[in-house]
């Protein structure tokens, strides 16, 4: 079984688009595990049923049990995150200043604080409309546990590939390269960067591809809308020739792309033109080199 | 008056707007603009200032002393983020996990765990006529934003004025590090795009903004890629449609390059001018 995860760096690239597709193509031997978790959009491509959905808790809050306190401070002193605010005369947590740390807890003369675990998100089980198996998830309004979201849809895609013997995992990475993106790379067996030619696209693609090699991972690249810069584009094969980065494919710029998602499908749905045939393309190229790494 | 320019899904054209409202109102006034995306900051590809200054931030992080460690266990007890293990004979520390909360610090009985520094990033300072560019990158490798967009906040308001007209351009998606770049601001301004995506990705948004209870519009860009939900939503759920940013090919293209599309596209020009006079109107601008 190898797991592939699709990254971009920048938002926008068409990754979602582009893995979705793939996703239809692997057909039953992939388990698809969205880990966007941030800006989910996989499932309006895809489909799935949210046949089994369950919370996710994650972290902690502190709050102050008025009765019990005796009003020392000790608890503001302590946070380093300025959480604790008084109010006329109470102590007060401030829950979205709250890091979740537990000092005050620690240390609070009377044990008036509890710290309360944080049900940030929840996660799916289902079956797209290929009826392969897909992992999701949903995270709570500002909840700062995406990371710990993304290891748990990874951690179930995984089980489920397992025993019912897939050959892939397809995981739909998250933007950016904080902890999310540390989470989405890890255990991967090949990754895929989904870029364009802007320079803001090829910063934000050189920023992640360190991050990918500070995991010691083998990448592949995709250059979305080539043709609107020839000159980056140019670049970028070269940047990936000499950090060996396969190169699978390049896409134009069309708006088939945003047709497509209009309609609820993915591009080998929609389109039967180039597009599809430079998707058929690519997904056996990434097959092949998955292979041999 | 601060204005956070945030977005659910990324590449929606956050720096595009951040970068042309932000160049187009220091003609008349002096403007902040504050990149505070600092996981990807894009924003330096389009303001073209001077560099007048750069200053490497740091979080504070435990380290472990050998010699004063009894080995009692206390730290790892009281970290709530598995970011400090004892083991048989030694201490270890994770500094990507540590929140440098000073609970495993403060509480050593032996004062074996100081607090050090840890470089995450840097801020740097640009200048070009009226505005003022500071941008917060944060190190490869660094797996925490939220720090450092508070730190770059704090930067702006020590060294520039409140009166000054503040613009940030916030990380995408809803979770801690767009708190961390809305929660202060007065004014929040959301791009999308006309698609489902756009749309799921704005719903979210918008979540967000009502239970931080910011005064917020709705921008669109690409506008007549998709489709007109995004335009109905906004009208179903009252939210003020600021404006809209034509969809251009010839737009994507002078994006790559990193030119500014006010100054290379005379469409984009009059769509951002017609949002700053809807924003006057509203009062959200002077
Ligand atoms: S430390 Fe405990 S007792 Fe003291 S103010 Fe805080 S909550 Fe109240
Ligand atoms: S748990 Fe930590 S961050 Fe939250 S209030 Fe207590 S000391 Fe502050
Ligand atoms: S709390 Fe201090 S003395 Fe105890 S194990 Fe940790 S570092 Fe060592
Ligand atoms: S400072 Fe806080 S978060 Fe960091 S290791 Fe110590 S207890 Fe854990």
């Amino acid at each position: 079984m190898k797991e592939i995860v699709v990254i971009s760096g920048k938002g926008g690239t068409g990754k979602t688009s582009i893995t979705a597709a793939f996703a239809m193509l692997a057909g039953k031997n992939a388990v698809i595990a969205d880990c966007d978790v941030d800006a989910a959009d996989m499932h309006l491509l895809l489909q799935p049923d949210f046949a089994k959905s369950e919370d996710f808790y994650s972290g902690f809050k502190a709050e102050i049990d008025q009765e019990l306190c005796m009003k020392c401070g000790k608890c503001k002193q302590a946070c380093r995150f300025d959480a604790v605010k008084k109010i006329d005369d109470s102590y007060n947590i401030l829950n979205l200043d709250c890091e979740g740390c537990g000092y005050c807890a620690e240390i609070c003369p009377v044990k008036a604080i509890q710290m309360v675990e944080q049900n940030v998100g929840k996660w799916y089980i289902s079956k797209i409309k290929n009826n392969a198996q897909m992992v999701h998830a949903r995270l709570g309004i500002g909840a700062d546990n995406s990371g710990k979201l993304v290891a748990k849809v990874k951690k179930e895609a995984k089980n489920i590939a397992q025993e019912a013997s897939k050959d892939f995992i397809l995981v739909d990475g998250s933007p950016g390269i904080g902890c999310p993106v540390v989470s989405s790379l890890s255990g991967a067996d090949y990754v895929i960067i989904v870029t364009e030619p802007t320079l803001p696209g090829f910063h934000d693609m050189k920023r992640v591809y360190e991050l990918v090699q500070n995991f010691h991972l083998t990448a592949g690249c995709i250059i979305n809308k080539y043709d609107i810069n020839k000159e980056i584009s140019e670049k970028i094969k070269s940047f990936c020739k000499k950090n060996s980065i396969d190169i699978i494919s390049y896409f134009p710029y069309d708006e088939t792309f945003t047709q497509a998602m209009t309609q609820g499908k993915t591009i080998v749905e929609f389109d039967d033109g180039n597009l599809k045939k430079i998707l058929e393309n690519s997904w056996k190229k990434i097959i092949s080199l998955t292979d041999q790494h | 008056m601060k204005i956070s320019i945030a977005s659910g899904k990324g590449g929606t054209g956050k720096t595009t707007l951040a970068t042309n409202l932000a160049y187009l109102l220091s003609q008349k006034s002096p403007v902040i603009l504050a990149d505070l995306d600092v996981e990807e900051p894009n924003s330096g590809f389009f303001i073209k200032g001077k560099e007048i200054h750069e200053k490497k931030v740091f979080r504070m992080i435990p380290e472990w002393d050998k010699e004063k460690c009894v080995l009692c266990g206390n730290c790892q007890r009281v970290c709530k983020f598995n970011a400090v293990i004892k083991l048989w004979e030694e201490v270890l520390v994770f500094n990507q996990l540590c929140h440098s909360c000073y609970a495993c610090s403060e509480l050593c009985p032996q004062n074996a765990l100081p607090m050090k520094t840890y470089e995450v990033g840097k801020i740097t300072e640009f200048e070009q006529n009226n505005l003022h560019f500071i941008e917060g990158k944060l190190n490869v490798g660094e797996e925490q934003a939220v720090p450092l967009i508070k730190e770059t906040i704090d930067f702006t308001n020590h060294n520039y004025s409140s009166d000054i007209l503040r613009i940030f351009d916030a990380p995408p998606g809803t979770s801690c590090p767009v708190i961390e770049a809305t929660k202060s601001a007065d004014y929040i301004i959301l791009i999308t795009e006309p698609t489902p995506f756009g749309l799921h990705d704005l719903k979210l948004a918008v979540e967000v903004m009502r239970e931080l209870k910011k005064d917020f519009g709705v921008i669109i860009n690409r506008y007549g890629i998709g489709n007109d939900d995004v335009v109905q939503y906004c009208e179903d759920e009252r939210i003020p449609l600021l404006g809209k940013i034509p969809n251009m090919k010839k737009a994507a293209e002078a994006y790559s390059k990193g030119e500014l599309l006010s100054e290379a596209i005379p469409e984009i020009r009059s769509a951002i001018l017609d949002i700053i006079k809807n924003l006057q109107d509203r009062e959200v601008l002077l």
